[in-house]
């Protein structure tokens, strides 16, 4: 075996162990963040402080790209329906996407790049300023301290931004397709009825958001705990938040999908 | 930003995602608050069940009286058995009405029509229709129309 | 080590045959140190000696190699989690960055242990957040934002912090570094202040000699590894060792070699390669 041969199997080597490795050292960390249940007293308001900042500070660009998304499904279904003249499906066709796919997907990759980033540079941050460190000496656990809240509050906020993104978009499409183009409102309304359920539709999709709330804090709390300490690592760290979590919520989605609705 | 006004805002937030959830159950997949516990079921027996399918809607001029819960395979007739669950409050569904199977527009979905018969009975729970039409196939209206039959 | 006078029973912490090493670098080969209670021990050394990595060990946030930390009468390495934070709270440490919360005030950030630690009321935090700032002469800029803060009066708010819990023991890492001559008289100041009326047991690592020598009561030279030298101020100052009198006294050449190990220059320079460059560069 030639040389480079050699040395290509050991950096495909090298890459496999560090992958491993910090997958295991994320699943550790996790752990230890999550673990014991933290003082109320302490703890809540931590948990508030951090909905606010990663949740309600994110409600803007989820309502906006919302309203859009949905007026664009608007738009587009109705210049495909009207071909089979059945427009009346638009509302359907809006709910549908909306609900199952685009709420739960849309939102968490805008978490990703509007919250999970700036999680990711504050941790990051806090911990090339030593302010982890100094917590760490003065006996206060930085996971239970800082990296919990964090995580619970992308948890926690996630499915709310993607309950309120669908139906924002739901009004958008409404918006689009009943006051401008003129479809009738009660088949718009009965049609959508008909064909969304609750439990197989509605509550999926908030299932599928809960999952992406999970993994999408969890990369962003760890990408920031983890990285290096430098502004070149914090930015590489950054980086790393968003597109790991982007990769991982399509792909993701689609396992979620094929269970859920895929008939398996 | 005091700890108060995020606090709040955070409560209105939350209070936010509740209605949004609410309002995808209720308006949004017609969700009632209702217990859905007051139905019966009757049985209806084609020789086509087409493209029906559980949860398809039931109707009656047209307007929506049940759901369809169940499709199976009658393995005596070899029909098609499907369990229809109609709302207790329409009670007075005469029992020698038929069922038929329709398609909303060309393309729609197909759902199950109850044409209405005369009878002053009513149908009960567990009871058949007399009278089934199964589904129109177009494929076999064509061939029919081709062989001149 | 047998002569040493302070290991004594006296003595809060005790490194015994430390080996660490950092990825390929071994950075203590077979370090012991002992720190005497409610005294100042100074840990000198040239920079990248490991003297943070020493004050990290005592705070149990690295675990050595080999050899044993004791604090307190605990092994560190071999506490519990639980039991290690319980220690900690016992302990204060400046950092070389002051390492403030950057979201809070002045007043937060002192009060942080506090309001972790204790279930103290609101007046009473008030008062010992106070007492603490004004024991560093902060008093006045409680209501301002770490950023507002010039380098030293951060320090001196870490400073504030460290103590807020009254520990038993507080380590400065380099608290002179990049310091007004100003600032670094307060900070002098201050840390023999707290150390008389507080009866602290004080560790400080730093690298700024005359102040180091001028406060503390024991000291430890480290290079490469290894202890050159230990003692009172006044032996050190005597000290036989090449590599203490060279450190002491900033000579730029000595057993500390002014370059960094390389390769012969020869073959960096390519040297054949680059005299034919040279003649090119002619007229």
């Amino acid at each position: 075996m030639t040389r480079p041969m050699t040395d290509r199997l050991a950096s495909l080597g090298r890459g496999g162990i560090n992958t491993v490795g910090s997958l295991g050292r994320s699943g550790v960390f996790l752990w230890r963040a999550l673990a014991g249940i933290p003082r109320p007293r302490v703890g809540f308001p931590l948990l508030v402080a951090q909905i606010y900042s990663v949740g309600v500070l994110s409600l803007a660009i989820v309502v906006v790209s919302g309203l859009f998304i949905g007026m664009v499904l608007g738009l587009q279904g109705y210049t495909i329906l009207s071909d089979y003249g059945s427009e009346q499906a638009i509302g359907q066709m809006v709910a549908l996407t909306l609900v199952r796919e685009l709420g739960p997907v849309v939102t968490a990759l805008l978490f990703a790049g509007r919250a999970g980033s700036s999680l990711t540079a504050e941790i990051g941050l806090m911990k090339a300023t030593e302010q982890l460190s100094s917590m760490e000496m003065m006996g206060v656990d930085p996971l239970r301290r800082v990296i919990a809240p964090r995580f619970w509050a992308g948890f926690i906020s996630l499915p709310v931004l993607a309950v309120i993104f669908s139906v924002v978009g739901i009004w958008g499409g409404m918006l689009v397709g009943v006051q401008w183009l003129g479809v009738f409102e009660g088949a718009f309304w009965s049609n959508m009825q008909s064909a969304v359920d609750f439990g197989d539709d509605v509550l999926n999709g908030v299932i599928k958001s809960l999952v992406f709330g999970v993994v999408c804090s969890w990369i962003a709390v760890f990408q920031g705990y983890d990285c290096v300490p430098t502004s070149a690592g914090i930015s590489s760290a950054t980086t790393k938040t968003v597109v790991y979590s982007s990769l991982a919520v399509l792909g993701l989605d689609f396992v979620l999908t094929a269970v859920m609705f895929g008939g398996f | 930003m005091t700890q108060r006004t995020s606090e709040i805002t955070v409560g209105l937030f939350m209070v936010a995602g509740f209605a949004a959830l609410l309002m995808l159950a209720l308006q949004v997949s017609g969700l009632s608050l209702k217990p859905t516990s007051d139905t019966y079921t009757v049985y209806a027996d084609f020789n086509d069940a087409g493209s029906l399918s559980p949860r398809g809607k039931v109707a009656m001029a047209g307007v929506s009286v049940g759901r369809i819960r169940d499709i199976s395979l009658n393995q005596k007739t070899f029909q098609a058995r499907v369990a229809i669950e109609i709302e207790s409050k329409y009670d007075g569904i005469p029992a020698d009405s038929s069922a038929v199977i329709r398609t909303s527009g060309l393309l729609g979905d197909q759902y199950i029509d109850i044409s209405v018969g005369a009878d002053e009975a009513s149908l009960a729970d567990g009871d058949s229709f007399f009278e089934t039409q199964s589904a129109m196939n177009l494929e076999r209206l064509i061939t029919n129309f081709a062989s001149g039959r | 080590m047998e002569n040493d006078p302070f290991m004594a029973s006296s003595d809060y912490i005790t490194l015994k045959n430390i080996v660490f090493t950092r990825g390929q670098r071994r950075i203590f080969n077979d370090v012991s140190v002992t720190v005497p209670k409610g005294k100042i021990t100074a840990i000198m050394g040239p920079s990248g000696t490991g003297k943070t990595t020493l004050l990290r060990l005592i705070g149990g946030q690295l675990k050595p190699d080999r050899g044993t930390v004791t604090v307190a009468g605990h092994n560190v390495p071999e506490l519990s989690r639980k039991a290690l934070y319980r220690l900690r709270e016992r302990m204060g440490m400046l950092f070389q960055s002051g390492a403030l919360f950057t979201g809070i005030t002045v007043f937060e950030n002192v009060a942080f242990p506090l309001r972790v630690h204790t279930r103290l009321p609101e007046e009473m935090i008030r008062d010992v957040v106070l007492m603490k700032l004004e024991a560093v002469g902060l008093r006045g800029a409680r209501d301002l934002m770490p950023a507002e803060l010039s380098g030293g009066m951060t320090r001196r708010v870490a400073l504030a912090r460290s103590i807020a819990m009254d520990p038993e023991l507080i380590m400065y890492d380099e608290p002179f570094a990049g310091q007004d001559p100003i600032a670094m008289g307060v900070l002098v100041k201050l840390i023999r202040e707290l150390n008389e009326t507080m009866g602290l047991t004080s560790v400080l690592v730093s690298h700024d000699v005359p102040e180091s020598l001028s406060i503390c009561h024991h000291a430890c030279i480290i290079s490469d590894g290894k202890i050159v030298g230990q003692g009172t101020p006044d032996e050190l100052r005597n000290h036989p060792s090449d590599k203490v009198q060279q450190f002491l006294n900033g000579h730029p050449d000595g057993p500390v070699p002014f370059h960094y190990p390389a390769p012969d220059a020869l073959v960096d320079w390519e040297l054949p390669a680059a005299l034919t460059a040279e003649e090119d560069l002619g007229p």
